[in-house]
């Protein structure tokens, strides 16, 4: 299974600590035994497979149609605290006595800052702390630091935060705010991609710099070099690509360009901080409390047993929220400066400017390949910019989709004053997937082949193959035209497909703790945090599954640093990281449960069994008894087991998944108007813990693709380098109406790889591929390719104009 | 102007104006009702005169020169509330949002804010019914209105039908726009009750969900009207 992908690459996309099994390189000595494990997809490629696992692990689980609560579409556990506004998001958290917080922004994109003079500030009514910044975090970071001998930090883009004000209200934080005095020697500056390649262009670093990865996968490679603003190449090569083109019987070649997507989440980012002496308490819309505190310990060098971080509820973070950030260290020494909690949430406009989007592309991708389908070479150069950070890589798909006998990429970063980019959703998959799927739909044309034909004969998944079977069975592909641009009318109609991959990370900070009580209520508690996703629920379903319980019933404690470490949520670790650890916690406590009482009924544990919420004997000795009756006969008030997350199973094979979508579009060719229709979206993820939940991140992840084809863009205005669309009315994001009909197919495949088999969907539910679908679905209508989004109705016409001049409007 | 533009436009006060028209026992627009409304008021009424002193801080006393306006602020004045039926005396300076009352003054926080200027709809309460955005409108201007917020639409903790098939439909992922959904789609049920999908996206064509949810808003709501009926 995808024989091309290199741990080097993986390395670059995410976190050291998600690496698949990153531990483990002493020997193992733990006592084994084999099992039976389902592993394929049930009806297709269904089959035991052996495992040697550890003994202490519990019983493999069937498939889902012989469970009673996993695998099922369990009600969300927390929907009716958050249909009822009960649900306390960070942005809700009032602490008697709490200031409220402001930043002061760069007004400018590039600046020495020669002064800041709070005094006015420091005087105006209700103001009780001013906190100039000395570090700013996100961004690269020069390597020669001496290349810049300044006082403050050197602003490069604007809304870089300088310093913040915390006030008794939130009128005075920001009337007081704009009374910081900051005086700036302005330095030449630059916004456009394009310019910045340029020799000339203004530099936004002084010399070669790196932006350090955070737990989200931000980041881009570090030992590359660097001439003026392109950061860069960082190549990869297998093979002889001149060679291989050579031998090719058709090269496709394409030039792509995307924007830049802001994560736009609801919530923006920020915290509530509390600093006491012994401890300090952070309440932050994070996607990783435990990447939170280590952090803020760091940075405050405190022991991260003296701080708490705290995220009952979290509105959306998308990749971008990992980290203290400049919110929460700047809050966090506003808290300590005044001894009184303070709040810092940013406002709209800084949630887009500061804290992270999905960096821009410019690719040139060729691909050759025999008349037979089988590819020779693949050959990509990327530009992207992450504005004054790094990571805009994007070569994810061209390298891990298909079988070739050569690649060569080379992926560089441009620097321009922009806010830093940060990991979002399938980081670098997206554009990759814009290009690369409309490269191969380029090249079924060219080769006179079905574009599902070319996908299984170049394409060796074996889940993806059954899912192009669903699309190829479907109503929707089978009402394709393959003939392009055969409508006649103004408005035509096309389908299209693409296909996506994502990979299979486990991170390894992932454990719980599972209480038994004895009135026979039962918690779980873990540090990890719920984004959207519903993790809360599925651990309930778990314990569920275990004791024979209604998963409502199930107490879920999550999102506080104080119970055991769970994974930051980014790159799709979480179900597949913790779900494991709770379901092993949940069975060694049922195990002691039963043991503990087994003597109150004169059995023996061994002959005790825990069945649909009852305790059975195997030998009918005694009569069933209800969990809940059962007990009241412990010894002990409660029974408590932590577990922690082991190594897959497997460990002989990385493993990836994903999914193929397919998009109809009606496209106006008068008003240059594109219009997602339908969409189908087959996917799998392992084992679905909870299908409808699953299918929400798909419909999701469908129409944040949707947007990102035809709508959102950051536009940056040239002569001044501020951001003009910074809000959500002229910043556009699909709308209720713009929301096609989605089906979703979900694929159970099963991995045999861990005590639940979970997998995780969040990267790629559709957010990779759709977008490339749509691509394809608008060829499929004009018979012109669109090779640049978004696809607003000013680049269909602009498409549609080029190959047919008789067309242009007056 | 693009074509989404188009489609996307001004969402939240045109379904508002939409609900007045539709509105039982026909209570004609007020002054300071819908975004616009107020807007157009602002200056007239004596909130809207409030709202002048508080942004632009004239002087209250050399200003109103008019015996007929009442002049509020531009510091802290005592005001009632009646939110959820229930009386609720504070404290607030003339400029603060209905929004910020409702979160900071009472500790209502299921309102949530997200956009505060009005274009995401996240804000959405009612005014005697009529869903508005709480972050574009002053908390005075709701005096001797009634106001219901996310919190109140569930009675003796029975979820309202449409909270009730928010959590049946799973309607949600992250939960921050959904109290904005929630008011928005009980309010259409309360001016029609058998909608079509059609009419449920244009209802919610104000409300920005970020997790992409809308197939199962549309569905949720559909249901709590007991039908299923497609346009």
């Amino acid at each position: 299974m995808a024989p091309h992908m290199s741990e080097n690459f993986l390395r670059d996309l995410v976190l050291e600590e998600a690496l698949p099994q990153d531990e483990e390189k002493k020997p193992d000595t733990t006592p084994k035994k084999t099992v039976q494990m389902p592993v394929g997809v049930p009806g297709y490629t269904l089959q035991d497979e052996a495992r040697e696992v550890p003994e202490s692990e519990p019983p493999v689980w069937p498939t889902n149609k012989d469970l009673k609560f996993v695998g099922q579409s369990v009600e969300r556990w927390d929907g009716a605290a958050k249909v009822s506004g009960r649900a306390k998001y960070t942005a809700d958290v009032q602490l008697p006595g709490m200031l409220y917080a402001k930043f002061v922004n760069a007004s400018v994109p590039h600046a020495r800052v020669v002064s800041v003079d709070t005094s006015d500030a420091e005087r105006y009514p209700g103001v009780k702390g001013v906190h100039v910044i000395q570090h700013v975090f996100g961004g690269a970071v020069l390597r020669d630091p001496s290349l810049e001998q300044v006082k403050y930090p050197v602003v490069r883009f604007a809304g870089q935060p300088i310093a913040a004000v915390a006030a008794t209200t939130p009128y005075a934080a920001e009337e007081a705010a704009a009374l910081v005095k900051v005086k700036y020697e302005t330095l030449p500056f630059v916004v456009e991609m394009d310019r910045a390649r340029e020799e000339n262009a203004p530099l936004v670093f002084p010399g070669a710099a790196d932006q350090a990865g955070t737990a989200g996968g931000g980041g881009g490679p570090r030992n590359v070099s660097q001439t003026g603003n392109v950061h860069g190449p960082s190549i990869k090569k297998q093979g002889d690509i001149a060679q291989a083109l050579k031998e090719a019987d058709v090269v496709v070649e394409g030039h792509y360009i995307t924007q830049v997507q802001t994560h736009s989440a609801l919530e923006t980012h920020g915290v509530v901080a509390d600093w006491k002496p012994e401890m300090l308490t952070v309440w932050a819309s994070t996607q990783g409390t435990a990447s939170v505190r280590e952090e803020l310990a760091a940075f405050f060098n405190i022991p991260a047993s003296q701080v708490r971080v705290i995220t009952e509820f979290m509105g959306g973070g998308f990749g971008a929220k990992f980290g203290a950030g400049n919110h929460g260290v700047v809050a966090a020494a506003l808290s300590k400066k005044t001894g009184a909690p303070v709040r810092l949430m940013l406002d709209r406009e800084e949630e887009h400017l500061s804290v992270g989007n999905r960096p821009s592309s410019d690719q040139l991708l060729r691909i050759g390949a025999k008349k037979d389908g089988e590819i020779t070479g693949i050959h990509l150069v990327s530009y992207g910019s992450a504005g004054c950070g790094t990571g805009a890589g994007c070569a994810g798909p061209a390298t891990n989709l298909y079988k070739y006998a050569a690649l060569h990429t080379e992926e560089n970063d441009v620097f321009i004053n922009a806010g830093p980019g940060a990991a979002m959703r399938a980081p670098g998959h997206p554009p990759g997937a814009f290009a690369l799927e409309q490269t191969i739909d380029e090249l079924a044309v060219k080769l006179n082949m079905d574009p599902i034909d070319l996908r299984d004969k170049t394409d060796p998944h074996p889940v993806r193959r059954v899912e192009r079977q669903v699309v190829r069975e479907s109503d929707l592909w089978k009402s394709r035209n393959p003939k392009a641009g055969a409508d006649t009318g103004p408005v035509k109609r096309g389908v299209g497909l693409s296909q996506s991959v994502w990979y299979r990370f486990v991170s390894m900070n992932s454990s719980a703790e599972v209480r038994v009580h004895r009135d026979g209520s039962l918690e779980v508690l873990s540090a990890v945090q719920d984004i959207g996703s519903g993790i809360k629920t599925v651990l309930a379903q778990i314990l569920a599954e275990q004791f024979g319980v209604p998963p409502a019933q199930v107490a879920v404690k999550i999102g506080d640093t104080n119970y055991p470490v769970g994974p930051n949520s980014g790159g799709s670790v979480t179900t597949l990281s913790l779900t494991p650890a709770v379901r092993d916690a949940a069975w060694q406590a049922s195990q002691k449960f039963l043991a503990d009482i087994a003597h109150a009924y004169g059995a023996s544990a061994d002959d005790l069994v825990l069945v649909d919420g009852e305790v059975r004997s195997k030998s009918g000795k005694i009569k069933p008894v209800s969990f809940r009756r059962a007990a009241a006969k412990m010894t002990t008030d409660q029974i408590t087991v932590q577990a922690k997350r082991i190594p897959d199973y497997d460990k002989s094979k990385y493993l990836t998944y994903g999914g193929v979508d397919v998009a109809e579009v009606e496209v106006d060719t008068e008003l240059g108007r594109v219009q997602v229709k339908r969409v189908l979206s087959v996917h799998d993820c392992g084992r679905p813990m909870n299908p409808s939940l699953v299918i929400s991140q798909i419909n999701g992840g469908v129409i944040q693709a949707i947007s990102y084809a035809l709508y959102e863009n950051r536009l940056l205005d040239p002569n001044y380098g501020l951001m003009v669309n910074p809000n959500l009315e002229t910043y556009k994001i699909a709308g209720s109406r713009e929301v096609p009909e989605i089906d979703v197919r979900l694929v159970e495949a099963y991995l045999g790889q861990s005590s639940t088999d979970a997998s995780g969907i969040g990267e790629a539910a559709g957010v990779i591929s759709v977008g490339a679908a749509v691509g394809n679905a608008v060829y499929n209508a004009l018979g012109v390719r669109i090779r640049r989004l978004p696809m607003t109705p000013a680049v269909v016409l602009a498409a549609l104009r080029r190959p047919q001049p008789e067309m242009e409007l007056a | 102007m693009s074509a989404h533009e188009d489609s996307h436009s001004n969402p939240g006060s045109q379904q508002k104006e939409e609900l007045l028209k539709h509105e039982p026992g026909g209570d004609p627009p007020r002054n300071g009702i819908t975004r616009r409304g107020f807007l157009k008021g602002a200056g007239i009424t004596a909130a809207g005169t409030a709202l002048l002193e508080g942004v632009h801080g004239f002087n209250t006393a050399a200003q109103s020169t008019d015996p007929g306006v009442k002049v509020l602020g531009p510091g802290a004045v005592p005001v009632t509330l009646s939110v959820n039926g229930k009386d609720h005396a504070i404290q607030i300076e003339p400029r603060t949002t209905l929004a910020e009352a409702l979160r900071i003054q009472i500790g209502l926080t299921g309102t949530k804010v997200i956009c505060d200027r009005g274009s995401c709809s996240g804000c959405t309460v009612w005014l005697d019914k009529m869903p508005v955005n709480s972050c574009t409108m002053l908390a005075i201007d709701a005096l001797g209105r009634h106001v219901t917020t996310i919190e109140g639409l569930s009675e003796a903790g029975q979820l309202h039908p449409v909270q009730a098939a928010f959590v049946k439909h799973d309607a949600l992922q992250c939960g921050f726009c959904t109290p904005g959904m929630v008011m928005s789609c009980a309010a259409l049920l309360e001016s029609n009750s058998h909608p079509t999908e059609q009419d449920v996206r244009h209802a919610i064509s104000g409300n920005l969900c970020r997790c992409g949810t809308y197939a199962r808003i549309f569905a949720a709501t559909l249901d709590a009207a007991g039908t299923s009926r497609k346009a």
